[in-house]
């Protein structure tokens, strides 16, 4: 990234500043206070509770088989739907990106509706459908409702990428005679290399973070790791959550600082 | 090219129509069926469910809903605005940083920051580690478990929604235009209402719709910070599908949440195509 000559910016007023301190404070302070309470363990005494630095919680959490079990379905849930997602979405974003064919314009609506739906009635309507399938609730069924959202994900991404770039590449190596496969293979995919990996990218995250569309289509015996964070957080106080939080917050602080130094080569 | 992409394009729309359409489709149907004694569906067409939920009982739901959702949405402008023009005029080499601190609660685990909320508030969090020490009170002040907490928590979780779309507008801006205006004699609220406004009305349009739909249609920050007795529509509906097993009367309060979806978007069409002009020459 080149850093340009750029006129100097005016100052904005002195209560923009409060109110951005403000901000940042209330954005914040909420996980550098789970970071510090997971660190923390309480010593009941005789008149007040006292704290103690302790690696207690962390070390209860590497010890939780239920919360191993849940992040393996969390994993495969998220691979297979990010898998799905990608594949159906690269082609549909190629389709409608270059394409023109009859009904192209009602695909695109269409492809935006999971990005503008509440959550809750994406998970609402999938229960309805599956269950008037007879499907049992179950992984399938949670890939099926993860890759669905995904996949508007995927092809928004991927088709920004696309557009801008015009098709004269493809045009040109179709009319010196490359076959489509070669086409693709050679030219575009080489050019959407980066959006496809960005949307796959954030596909698999948003599938992992799931919980709404999980809690409807998840049956007995798959719940994902959101969904055990939130039963354990519903049915009482329970430290280990503070540790498991914290090792969350610490994967999305990581990601945050590679795709930053990413950006910087 | 263009006549084979309609195959590629198949798989999609298959998914799409199977996935998406024929799952949205059901639940307008729903919303007109019949709700057996056990919870079994009875295929006869009735507008039963459409005025259970006008009843005064869920009316009144829908309508504490739709009004903390618009406090939400105004809080959320109220901060955003400052923030994305604090983000916007900062010195170049900061305002990767700024935004990155701004998308790290928006990346983290949604629950993670509800719960978070939650432990600020809470009897054994920093603000009354604070309260308590410094003897202003004698025993915690429970403040989860209320509508307050609701809103402190839709504000914390909804404020990036808010403002990254507003800072993508103001980052472009031609500053240059608020010189102008000052050199031709604008007060500063002038310059704010008349120039700086009109041009972020894209962004803030946007924001809007962003914050609006999902905060109506939240489940989460009402479930862990609102306690027993904050019952909003997305409660609400959860519960016709996974306690009380009534999915018709679900479904048709869900087609509520889908009205005010469309209406929300059909306004923002309507007001956002003026957005751009209303600069005056």
């Amino acid at each position: 990234m080149s850093i340009r000559e750029e006129n100097p910016r005016p100052r904005p007023h002195v209560t923009a500043y409060i109110v951005t301190v403000g901000a940042y404070a209330l954005l914040l302070l909420p996980l550098l206070a789970v970071l510090f309470y997971s660190f923390m363990e309480p010593i009941v005494g005789a008149g007040a509770t006292t704290w103690r630095l302790s690696l207690v919680w962390y070390d209860r959490l590497f010890h939780n088989d239920v919360i191993a079990t849940t992040l393996v379905t969390s994993l495969q849930v998220a691979s297979c739907a990010t898998l799905v997602a990608t594949f159906i979405g690269v082609a549909g974003a190629i389709a409608l990106e270059r394409g023109n064919f009859p009904g192209r314009r009602l695909l695109v609506t269409l492809t935006m509706v999971p990005l503008v739906m509440p959550e809750l009635v994406m998970g609402l309507a999938s229960l309805i459908w599956f269950s008037l399938q007879g499907l049992e609730l179950g992984i399938p069924t949670l890939i099926m409702g993860h890759a669905t959202f995904a996949l508007a994900y995927v092809i928004t991404i991927v088709r920004a990428r696309l557009a801008n770039f015009d098709g004269s590449l493809e045009e040109a190596a179709a009319d010196l005679g490359a076959t489509p496969w070669v086409v693709f293979r050679k030219i575009t995919l080489p050019i959407i290399a980066p959006g496809v990996g960005a949307g796959a990218m954030m596909a698999f995250t948003l599938s992992f973070d799931d919980f709404l569309i999980s809690f409807f289509t998840a049956g007995v015996d798959s719940d994902t790791l959101p969904m055990r964070l939130y039963s354990m957080i519903r049915f009482g106080l329970n430290r280990e959550i503070y540790a498991l939080s914290s090792m969350l917050i610490l994967v999305t602080t990581l990601g945050i600082v590679v795709s930053y130094r990413l950006r910087r080569v | 090219m263009s006549k084979r992409s309609g195959i590629l394009a198949l798989p999609l729309m298959l998914w799409l129509v199977w996935f998406l359409v024929m799952p949205i489709g059901f639940v307008l149907i729903y919303s007109l069926l019949q709700r057996g004694s056990y919870g079994e569906i009875i295929w006869t067409l009735t507008l039963d469910n459409y005025r259970r939920a006008l009843d005064p009982l869920y009316f009144q739901i829908f309508v504490k809903s739709l009004l903390l959702t618009c406090l939400t949405t105004i809080l959320c402008l109220a901060l955003g605005l400052p923030l994305a023009y604090t983000i916007a005029t900062a010195a170049k080499r900061w305002r990767p940083l700024l935004i990155s601190l701004l998308m790290l609660p928006f990346l983290t685990n949604f629950i993670v920051r509800v719960y978070a909320i939650r432990l600020i508030l809470g009897g054994e969090g920093p603000i009354n580690a604070v309260l308590v020490a410094s003897g202003l009170v004698s025993n915690p002040v429970i403040m989860t478990d209320s509508l307050f907490a609701v809103a402190v928590g839709m504000l914390a979780n909804y404020l990036p929604f808010m403002t990254l779309p507003i800072y993508v507008v103001q980052e472009k801006m031609d500053f240059s235009l608020l010189e102008a205006a000052a050199d031709l004699g604008a007060r500063r609220l002038a310059v704010l209402t008349r120039v700086i406004l009109p041009i972020s009305m894209p962004g803030i349009m946007s924001g809007t719709v962003l914050v609006f739909v999902p905060v109506l249609g939240e489940y989460m920050i009402p479930d862990l910070l609102g306690g027993a007795k904050t019952m909003l529509l997305g409660n609400l509906i959860t519960e016709q599908f996974l306690k009380v097993r009534d999915w018709p009367f679900g479904a048709a309060l869900a087609m509520l949440l889908i009205l005010v979806m469309l209406a929300s978007f059909a306004l923002q069409r309507l007001i956002g195509g003026n957005g751009g002009r209303l600069v005056h020459p």
